[in-house]
C-alpha cells in the first residue's frame, strides 16, 4: 500500500480496490493506472482482500473513490459499507462485481453505495464511472435501472406508498430510468428528452435516493422475489 | 451526501418493516434454505439426546450432577453437519464456555470410561463421580442404571489422551466397584427373599454384559486404530473375553430360570424366551448402537460425496472444456469472446439461475419458457452464441407467453440477429418493459432492440432482404403490434417494437 504525497492540490481520484480475487484487483489496477488520457486522473492508493482489511483500509487511507466488490467471505460489500460508514468515512463507494443478481445490486445500493456497474464494464467506462460518482453523481448500469424500475413498477394489487415523496418515482424519473435501461448515454438521455446534461444527473441521483431510503414494501418483497440473472 | 444519518435505515421512517428489508426473512412462509437444514438435523441426533434424557430420567438421578447433566448437550460431538454447526455456531460460543463435550475416557478407565468421561466434563475429580454411581445404586439401583445408560449413549472420545492412573487409584476405583456391587445386593438380598433370588444371578448377568460392552469398546478402538496385527492379536484375547462375558449373562439368566422353575411349564417356556430374547439385546446392544451411527454417518458422507462429484463433474464438462477451446482460438478474438460469454451465461444460470445452486436448487433449469422474460433471455443467449456479439437483455416487469407475445419474441429475435449481422457493433442492448394494464388501459409490452453500429437508410434497403419487412413488420402488424425504426447513416439502429397485452396474463 503506497500512499503516494499530495502534490499539486490533490487533483487527482484516489481509488481505493476491494475484491477478493488478486488477479481482478491487478487487473482493474493496471487498467485505471494506465489512464484514458483524461482528467482528473485515476490513482490507486491501495486495495484490499477481505472485509476487515477494506474498513481498515478505507478508515486509514480516506480514499476518494472505493471500488467495492459485492461478493465477499465475512458479509460482503454490504458489511464493508456498513461499518465504514458507521466509522465515518467521507469516501464514496461504487460497486463492481461479477453477480447481476437483483438481491446483490439491491441491497448493495441500500446499503449507500452510489453506483453500481458489473466486473465486464470496459476500463475506460469503468474510469468514466469513478470520476462521475467522485463529482457526486450516481452511476446506474442499464440492468441496474431495469431492476429499479421494476422495483418502483405499479404492479395490480401492490400495496399503496406509504410516503409518496420517497416511495414513488416521478415520470420525469421514469423516463430517464427507461432510456438508461434500453443502454443510452446521460447525454443521449439529455437530447432525446429535452433536457441538460445536468438534469439528467439530478433525476438519477434523486432516484438513487428515493431506493435507498425508500421502505416501500413492494421494494422488498420485489428484491426477495425477483431471481434474475 | 445525506448519508451520515442513514446508517441506520430501519430506525426513521414510519414504514411499515421494523427492520432493513435487506436482513428481513421472506414473510410469504417460504423458509430460507439454510433453515431446513438444521432443523432436519435435529432428530437424527436425537437417539443420542433422547437415550441420554432417558438415562437422566432414572430415579432420582436428576439430582446427581453426572447424569443430569449428560442430557443438556444437545448435539456435542462431531455428530453435526458442517451446516447445522455454522447456523448453531454463533450463539453457541456465546452461550457455552470451554467445556469438553461429554465423551468416555478411553485410557486409564476401570470400565466404560464413563465415569471418567463425566468427570472430565463436569471439571471435577473422578472419585466422587465413581462414588456418586455408587452412592446412586442403593436409590433403585440408578447408579447402575444410569452408567449403562451413558455407556451405551455416549461415544467414546475420539482420540486418545495419555492419562497416567496410579496404582492407588486403580485399587480405589476397583474397591469403589466391589463396594458398591456387593452392598447394593446386601441391600437387596436383606430386603426380600424374591428379591435376593433375583439380584444374585441378575447380577452376575450385569457384570457379564459389562465385559461384553467393554470388550466391544476395545473392538472399535481396534476399528478406529485399522491396525490388523493388533486386531488379529486382540482378536483372540478379545473372543475370549466375549465369551466369558456371555457365558456370565448366559449363567445368570438360567440361574434365575432355574430359581423360578416351579412357577410351571408353561411360564418357565415363556420366560426362557424372553430372557434369552433379553439375553441376546443386551450383549448386541454396542453392535446396534453402533451400527445405526455408522449408517448415518456413511450416509452423510456419501451424500457429501455425491455433491462434491457432481461439482467436479460440472465444472470439467464446462469451465474446463471452455477454457481448452479458448486456448485453441486464442488468436480469433471474436471467437473467444463467443465462448467465454457463452460460458458465463450458463454458469451464471446454473449458479443464480431458477433452481440455480446458489439457490439450493440443483442448478437446472425448470421446464421451457412459459413468460416473456424467459423467452427473450433464451433467444438473446442464442443469437449471442450465434452471431458472437454480446446481447444484454434489461427485463423489466414480465408476463406470460401467449401467442401475440410469441411472435412479438420472434420479432425481437430477428432485429437482435439484424443488429447483430449488420451493425457491426460488437453489442447489442435490449430492453423488455411489460406495463400492466391499468384503468381502462389495455397493458403493453415493449421491446427495444438498439446498437451503435453503422446504421442504414430504410428506404435504401434491398427489396430481396426481406428480415425486417417479413420477419418484423409483417409478424407484429398480423398481431397487433407496431414496429418503429429510429436509424441513419453512421448512428447506429433502435426497433421499438409494441405489442398490446391480451386482457388477463400479466404478473
Amino acid at each position: 500500500m503506497t500512499e503516494t504525497a499530495d502534490t499539486e492540490g490533490r487533483t487527482d481520484i484516489r481509488v481505493y480496490l476491494v475484491d477478493d480475487h488478486a488477479l481482478f484487483r491487478s487487473g482493474v489496477r493496471a487498467e485505471l493506472d494506465r489512464g484514458d488520457g483524461r482528467s482528473p486522473v485515476l490513482e490507486v492508493v491501495g486495495e484490499a482482500g477481505s472485509v476487515d482489511e477494506a474498513v481498515a483500509g478505507v478508515g486509514h487511507l480516506a480514499p476518494d473513490v472505493v471500488l467495492l466488490d459485492v461478493h465477499m467471505p465475512g458479509g460482503g460489500g454490504a458489511e464493508v459499507l456498513r461499518r465504514a460508514r458507521a466509522a465515518g468515512t467521507e469516501s464514496v463507494f461504487l460497486a463492481l462485481s461479477v453477480s447481476d443478481a437483483a438481491e446483490d445490486v439491491i441491497s448493495v445500493i441500500r446499503s449507500g453505495a452510489r453506483g453500481y456497474v458489473t466486473k465486464t464494464i470496459s476500463g475506460r467506462e469503468l474510469a468514466d464511472a469513478v470520476r462521475r460518482v467522485r463529482a457526486g453523481d450516481a452511476v446506474f448500469s442499464p440492468r441496474l435501472a431495469g431492476f429499479v424500475l421494476d422495483a418502483f413498477s405499479d404492479r395490480p394489487g401492490a400495496a399503496p406508498p406509504v410516503d409518496p415523496e420517497v416511495d414513488q418515482l416521478t415520470k420525469r424519473e421514469r423516463d430517464v430510468l427507461r432510456l438508461l435501461a434500453r443502454g443510452y448515454a446521460y447525454k443521449e438521455i439529455a437530447g432525446e428528452l429535452f433536457i441538460s446534461v445536468k438534469t439528467v444527473e439530478t433525476h438519477v441521483s434523486s432516484v438513487l435516493r428515493k431506493t435507498q431510503t425508500s421502505n416501500r414494501h413492494e421494494l422488498s418483497r420485489w428484491a426477495t422475489d425477483r431471481r434474475l440473472v | 451526501m445525506e448519508g451520515v444519518n442513514r446508517t441506520d435505515p430501519p430506525a426513521r421512517g414510519p414504514a411499515a418493516p421494523a427492520e432493513p428489508w435487506w436482513v428481513r426473512p421472506r414473510t410469504d412462509g417460504d423458509p430460507g434454505a439454510t433453515v431446513p437444514v438444521s432443523r432436519a438435523e435435529a432428530p437424527a441426533d436425537g437417539a443420542g439426546g433422547g437415550g441420554r434424557a432417558g438415562g437422566g430420567s432414572a430415579p432420582a438421578a436428576g439430582a446427581e450432577p453426572g447424569a443430569g447433566a449428560p442430557a443438556d448437550p444437545g448435539s456435542p460431538h462431531p455428530h453435526g453437519p458442517p451446516a447445522a454447526d455454522a447456523a448453531a455456531g454463533q450463539s453457541a460460543t456465546t452461550r457455552l464456555p470451554a467445556r469438553p463435550t461429554l465423551t468416555r475416557r478411553r485410557s486409564g478407565r476401570m470400565l466404560g470410561g464413563v465415569a471418567g468421561g463425566v468427570a472430565d466434563h463436569l471439571g471435577v475429580d473422578v472419585r466422587w463421580v465413581r462414588a456418586a454411581f455408587v452412592a446412586l445404586t442403593f436409590v433403585g439401583w440408578a447408579g447402575i442404571l444410569a452408567y449403562a445408560l451413558l455407556w451405551v449413549f455416549v461415544r467414546q472420545e475420539s482420540a486418545p489422551v495419555d492419562r497416567t492412573v496410579s496404582r492407588a487409584e486403580q485399587l480405589q476405583a476397583l474397591g469403589l466397584l466391589t463396594l458398591g456391587i456387593g452392598l447394593s445386593l446386601v441391600a437387596a438380598t436383606s430386603g426380600s427373599v424374591v428379591l435376593g433370588w433375583i439380584a444374585g444371578p441378575l447380577g452376575l448377568a450385569t457384570v457379564g454384559a459389562a465385559v461384553v460392552w467393554r470388550e466391544a469398546d476395545e473392538a472399535q478402538r481396534r476399528r478406529w486404530a485399522r491396525d490388523a496385527r493388533t486386531r488379529v492379536v486382540g482378536g483372540r484375547a478379545a473372543l475370549l473375553r466375549s465369551l466369558l462375558g456371555a457365558g456370565l449373562v448366559a449363567t445368570g439368566l438360567a440361574v434365575f430360570l432355574v430359581g423360578n422353575l416351579d412357577l410351571g411349564q408353561v411360564r418357565f417356556g415363556l420366560l426362557a424366551a424372553l430372557a434369552t430374547l433379553l439375553g441376546v439385546a443386551v450383549l448386541t446392544v454396542p453392535w446396534w448402537v453402533r451400527l445405526v451411527r455408522d449408517l448415518g454417518e456413511e450416509r452423510r458422507a456419501r451424500a457429501v460425496e455425491a455433491e462434491r462429484m457432481e461439482i467436479a463433474a460440472h465444472l470439467h464438462d464446462s469451465v474446463l472444456q471452455t477454457l481448452a477451446l479458448i486456448q485453441r482460438q486464442a488468436g480469433d478474438q471474436r471467437e473467444v469472446q463467443r465462448l467465454a460469454r457463452g460460458q458465463e451465461r450458463e454458469l451464471r444460470s446454473w449458479l443464480y439461475g431458477p433452481g440455480g445452486r446458489a439457490r439450493g436448487g440443483d442448478g437446472v433449469a425448470t421446464g421451457t419458457d412459459t413468460t416473456l422474460a424467459a423467452a427473450i433471455t433464451r433467444v438473446a443467449a442464442e443469437v449471442e452464441d450465434t452471431y458472437a456479439v454480446a446481447v444484454g437483455p434489461v427485463l423489466v416487469g414480465d408476463a406470460e407467453l401467449d401467442a401475440d407475445l410469441r411472435a412479438l419474441v420472434l420479432a425481437a429475435r430477428e432485429a437482435m440477429v439484424n443488429a447483430a449481422k449488420h451493425s457491426g457493433a460488437s453489442e447489442v442492448d435490449v430492453y423488455v418493459e411489460v406495463e400492466p394494464a391499468a384503468e381502462g388501459e389495455p397493458g403493453t409490452a415493449e421491446v427495444f432492440v438498439r446498437d451503435r453500429g453503422r446504421g442504414f437508410d430504410p428506404d435504401a434497403v434491398d427489396g430481396d432482404r426481406h428480415g425486417l419487412a417479413d420477419s418484423v413488420h409483417a409478424r407484429m402488424e398480423r398481431h397487433g403490434g407496431t414496429v418503429r425504426l429510429r436509424t441513419g447513416a453512421g448512428e447506429g439502429t433502435e426497433v421499438r417494437l409494441s405489442m398490446p397485452l391480451a386482457q388477463e396474463g400479466t404478473s
